[in-house]
């Protein structure tokens, strides 16, 4: 498989006065083409802030961080912002969506911005929505969609310019159990049906049975790497058991989501030059 | 990109953008008015000087440029007109008059001026004849004089003035009209110098009055002629005399420095106001955005086009509430009574409205500035 990221001895140390603090100590983690990571851990494990180092959002103390082949810790800021824009794609945990923006043109923003907006990559977009089953909700504001329709928008988004790398963070933190299950699913799906590399950042242990490895994060440390199916259905299990009252179906990924088959090959995008 | 930012987002809240927009516009007529009005007063006391067919006026001296209290006898009219490089004088008188109806009642209070035929300070006859006759009973009415009484040329009017304590009416025959030549707050009539000197309001009816006594003398320039010079040469030449140029002249009327300081300081404090309302609303707006401007940062929207969506959005919300108000302000000054000395005149708008649509930019540099700080890492909660 090839490797889209690479992170290398990361250190993300924050010094105030005498005192500092390591939010990140000597993280290395690895991610393939069409794997989908999840980057589990208590608060304060430095999970967020090491997907904010993998986004170039934030400048590790020391370490280095290749994404599809480039240290972005060598990049300027210009350079990281346009790599984020061309590269990576985003969902987060609220206030994803630009609220005067309708959840078709939320998802073609990204190919306004990368300058590729054209018929063809907006109808692409278009049906990227369909396949989401937000077909009646093309033409709705963000405040006219459920927060499950949204991050279903922000899904879409993160993906329809072609990125290298999908960053999630806490996508399900706003969710009810069912659309929680629902939105991570078909990111999962998505993520192997178009061999994109993602990691989903979640303290919702019972998420994790639809990643392909997860990391666990303690103290700033990658603590273990889970890559047995085992190993990730009994962590799921613990996170079950610790919301008892949010019981769920088993999920059925290839039954129950999508509802849409998907009607193209997705996206069929030429990649970003550089 | 940053365009399609601003105007989605105006598009999609129409109402706050136009509320806001409409404020500007009350800001807008705000300005524009008191310019206009600031324009209207200068134009009341100085428009017949401004448009003075002469480069000089001689005052007596001492009198502190006031032409009411400037008395310059007819001897010196000779001695200024024999100055090198004097190309023409008029002399020139002004008193206070009233037209007055049949039965006496007062139509008009107005400016009586008396000026030679033919000489500096003569208005030109826009329609009708201008004046020739040294002595004759007839006049040349201020435009702004027909405009509010409806008087035509052929038409007789009666003036009345006031001789010691009683009432002196005269019958002027209107034989032209002239564009607007207001003079201390009021608007003109033209009278040939002679028939001034003759009709004029006088303190005692039996004192001694001498003729001939102009207030002061409009001096034309030989082309070619430094105005300084000649001036210089007048004041050395001729005793007790002060010469000045018009915009002196009129700028030294009583009140007019006050008057213009005052409505030019309510501008200025009504931009002030303008940019800090701008400036205050796009601030509010940025700080309440914070969020989806970090995530617009984080999925990779630059600096650039962020600023320059605040500053699009500053613009277009500007232009629309000063064209809203400048509408505003042009129906205002047409359904406004005519006594109300406004006037709006091209250069007048355009410098206000230039100076409107940059106290939008202006009062949104701290909006620009706020956007440009939030960090893509709120999209993160970070």
């Amino acid at each position: 498989m090839d490797t889209i990221l690479e992170t290398n001895s990361v250190y993300k140390i924050y010094q105030s006065g005498n005192i500092s603090v390591t939010a990140v100590d000597n993280a290395s983690i690895t991610l393939r083409k069409g794997e989908f990571v999840a980057m589990v851990g208590p608060s304060g494990s430095g999970k967020t802030t090491m997907l904010a180092l993998i986004a170039g959002l934030l400048r590790p103390t020391k370490g280095e961080i290749i994404i599809d082949g480039k240290d972005i810790v060598k990049m300027s800021d210009v350079e990281r912002t346009r790599f984020r824009r061309e590269k990576v794609g985003f969902t987060f945990q609220a206030n994803n969506l630009v609220p005067f923006l309708t959840a078709l043109e939320n998802v073609e923003l990204m190919l306004r911005m990368n300058k590729r907006y054209n018929r063809q990559t907006a109808e692409q977009a278009k049906r990227l929505l369909v396949r989401l089953g937000l077909e009646d909700r093309l033409n709705n504001l963000p405040s006219q969609l459920s927060g499950g329709q949204q991050q279903r928008v922000a899904i879409a988004r993160a993906l329809v310019h072609n990125p290298a790398i999908v960053l999630a963070d806490e996508p399900t933190a706003a969710l009810d159990s069912e659309r929680a299950f629902q939105v991570v699913q078909i990111l999962s799906e998505l993520i192997h049906e178009q061999g994109k590399a993602a990691i989903m950042v979640t303290h919702d242990l019972r998420m994790v049975q639809f990643a392909d490895r997860v990391i666990q994060m303690l103290d700033g440390k990658v603590a273990r790497v889970l890559d047995s199916r085992n190993e990730i259905e009994a962590l799921a299990a613990i996170g079950q058991q610790q919301s008892p009252t949010q019981t769920l179906p088993a999920p059925k990924p290839k039954e129950t989501i999508p509802t849409n088959p998907l009607p193209f090959p997705i996206p069929a995008l030429q990649p970003i030059g550089d | 990109m940053a365009f399609y930012l601003a105007v989605k987002e105006i598009l999609r809240n129409r109402g706050r953008f136009i509320l806001f927009s409409l404020v500007i516009a009350l800001i807008t007529v705000l300005v524009l008015f008191i310019a206009a009005l600031a324009q209207g007063l200068a134009d009341a006391n100085k428009e017949y000087l401004e448009k003075l067919d002469a480069e000089l006026i001689v005052f007596q001296k001492n009198v502190d440029l006031s032409t009411a209290a400037s008395r310059i006898p007819r001897d010196k009219f000779n001695d200024i007109r024999r100055i090198e490089g004097v190309a023409e004088i008029g002399p020139l008188g002004f008193a206070t008059a009233s037209i007055v109806s049949e039965d006496k009642t007062t139509l008009l209070d107005v400016s009586l001026i008396g000026v030679e035929p033919g000489k500096p300070g003569m208005p030109p006859a826009l329609e009708g004849q201008p004046l020739r006759s040294p002595r004759a009973y007839q006049t040349i009415i201020d435009g702004n004089v027909a405009k509010q009484t409806g008087i035509k040329v052929g038409d007789r009017i009666r003036i009345k003035t006031i001789v010691g304590s009683d009432e002196k009416f005269h019958t002027l025959e209107v034989i032209g009209i002239t564009d607007g030549r207001q003079f201390f707050y009021a608007p003109s009539i033209f009278v040939p110098f002679n028939t001034w000197d003759s009709i004029k309001p006088q303190p005692n009816q039996n004192g001694l009055t001498v003729e001939g006594i102009a207030n002061v003398v409009a001096v034309r320039v030989e082309s070619g002629e430094s105005i300084e010079t000649v001036a210089a040469r007048i004041q050395s030449r001729v005793s007790n005399v002060e010469v000045v140029d018009r915009k002196m002249a009129y700028e030294a009327s009583p009140g007019y420095q006050a008057q213009q300081g005052t409505l030019n300081t309510q501008r200025g404090f009504t931009l002030l106001i303008g940019i800090l309302v701008i400036g205050g609303f796009f601030q509010i707006q940025t700080l309440q955005k914070v969020p989806q401007i970090g995530v617009l940062k984080a999925i990779g929207t630059s600096n650039h086009s962020i600023a320059v969506a605040v500053v699009l959005q500053i613009i277009l919300v500007t232009i629309l509430g000063v064209a809203i108000g400048s509408i505003g302000t042009f129906l205002l000054t047409i359904f406004l009574p005519d006594g109300i000395p406004i006037l709006l005149n091209g250069t007048t708008a355009l410098i206000a409205i230039s100076t409107l649509l940059l106290i939008g930019p202006i009062g949104g540099l701290v909006s620009v500035r706020l956007a440009l700080k939030v960090e893509p890492l709120a999209a993160l909660g970070m």
